[in-house]
């Protein structure tokens, strides 16, 4: 398998949004852990920043952070971020008795600043190292854009991630619902794929492509089983016994999954004996990896309501594998209605 | 019983996919001709064999099998461990021979095809 190209642009977004699915269930890295580095600073903090100057008493501070809710505030003199105020610091002034004292002489001077630019992982990291409730963001000219929290960070991850699998659920509707939202006289999807002969390392990956696609265009797991094992077999049968490989077209239309398999020779000399189970003219060292059990043709034959085999000896061999739906089989169908 | 339930009791060695053990099997296959685990054997059952190499992972991940146990000592290939973890299916391997492990499946319930059908 090197390559493939499909006519509903099925190789598109929707597809490779589902194998982004897949990498990220992979024990590893959790789609959480790789949006914490593909946000920004900036799509998550909060960047209408209350600020104080540094004149400002204790007390003054007390009624900005209740009347705003916050719980800190940085502290900027003619644009220049200067420190940062917490309730902390309000806190320690209000058991002191110094709430007169200007917030200037009280804050954290030269704070840690965050760049708008840097991903939220940097964020989560100096969280983490320096124990602070708050950091000012600055843009890339250290002017004050916003500030973030731990609480900013986890609300911009729940929501990124709520928007991506609202508009997955788009992708999946619309697929599975293409038949009906496509109109023409007659709509067929058309997949192709090329297969390589003796590539045992990529072997069975059209199918996994085949079935895949099906499962997106809504297919029950019944019909999508039934074409993946057909369209293994073939896929097989290319790899396993053609001199130049071959290719997979499957055909996918409202009534009907068409499987095409063909390939440029040598072609079947007696297809009744190749249709036998058990028949198998594959080598010694195929047979070995669990190949060539004769059963391919017999799987085909079992999984498709038609099958059809053409093979003019020394030229090519063109299969067909026909799996007829009806309505109960396009879920995406049943669950509109 | 889950796979990971099978692990224990069969001391299995995980080599792929152990975030997916959880699943349920439901009953279990046993064959080294790859059409003919193709025909028979059915969603989510384990799939006991000596094959090692990658193939065995596209046909458990296409007929979506719970996992596949490796036995009699054999070494899956690498690229079967990769593709075993891309594919999320479990491979668990033994040193005991295909008939004394589907011997010891049976006797903690999980069925052959045959048997589920009766």
């Amino acid at each position: 398998m090197r390559a493939e190209g499909s006519g509903v642009r099925a190789e598109g977004s929707g597809v490779r949004a589902e194998e982004s699915g897949v990498r990220a269930a992979m024990p590893q890295i959790t789609r959480l852990q790789e949006l914490v580095y593909e946000l920004k600073i900036a799509e998550v903090m909060t960047s209408r920043v209350r600020t104080v100057p540094p004149h400002t008493t204790m007390a003054e501070l007390r009624e900005i952070l209740r009347e705003h809710r916050i719980s800190g505030a940085p502290v900027v003199e003619s644009g220049e971020l200067l420190g940062m105020i917490s309730i902390e610091d309000l806190i320690k002034a209000l058991a002191a008795g110094e709430m007169d004292v200007a917030v200037g002489q009280r804050m954290t001077p030269a704070p840690v600043v965050l760049s708008a630019d840097d991903p939220v992982v940097l964020a989560v990291d100096r969280f983490v190292h320096y124990g602070f409730g708050r950091f000012p963001v600055v843009d890339g000219d250290g002017k004050l854009v916003g500030i973030i929290t731990q609480g900013d960070i986890t609300r911009g991850l729940l929501k990124k991630l709520e928007v991506e699998y609202h508009e997955e659920e788009i992708r999946r509707y619309r697929a599975s619902h293409i038949f009906e939202d496509v109109v023409s006289n007659h709509t067929s999807i058309f997949l192709h794929y090329d297969v390589v002969a003796r590539d045992f390392e990529h072997a069975g990956e059209a199918s996994s492509k085949i079935k895949r696609a099906l499962n997106r265009l809504g297919f029950s797991p019944h019909i999508v089983r039934r074409a993946a094992i057909a369209a293994y077999e073939a896929e097989m049968n290319i790899i396993i016994h053609t001199t130049q490989g071959g290719k997979m077209v499957v055909d996918v239309q409202p009534g009907q999954i068409m499987i095409r398999a063909e390939d440029s020779g040598p072609g079947i000399p007696d297809i009744e004996q190749a249709m036998q189970p058990g028949f198998s003219t594959a080598s010694e060292w195929i047979r070995e990896m669990g190949f060539g059990a004769g059963m391919g043709l017999a799987n085909i034959q079992r999984c498709a309501d038609e099958v059809r085999l053409e093979s003019p000896l020394g030229t090519r061999t063109i299969l067909e594998a026909v799996i007829y739906l009806d309505q109960e089989d396009l879920r995406g169908a049943n669950r509109k209605g | 019983m889950t796979l990971e339930e099978l692990c224990h009791e069969l001391h299995l060695e995980v080599r792929a996919a152990p975030g997916k053990l959880g699943v349920e099997v439901t009953g279990g296959y046993a064959s080294d001709l790859l059409s003919c685990v193709m025909a028979k054997a059915q969603t989510g059952n384990v799939w006991v064999t000596l094959q090692g190499h990658p193939n065995v992972v596209a046909v458990a991940s296409l007929i979506n099998l719970a996992g596949v146990i490796i036995t009699e000592g054999m070494t899956p290939d690498a690229a079967t461990i990769e593709k075993a973890e891309e594919e999320g299916i479990p491979i668990l391997t033994t040193g005991l021979t295909t008939f004394t492990v589907v011997s010891k499946l049976s006797h903690l319930g999980v069925l052959g095809v045959d048997d589920a059908r009766a």
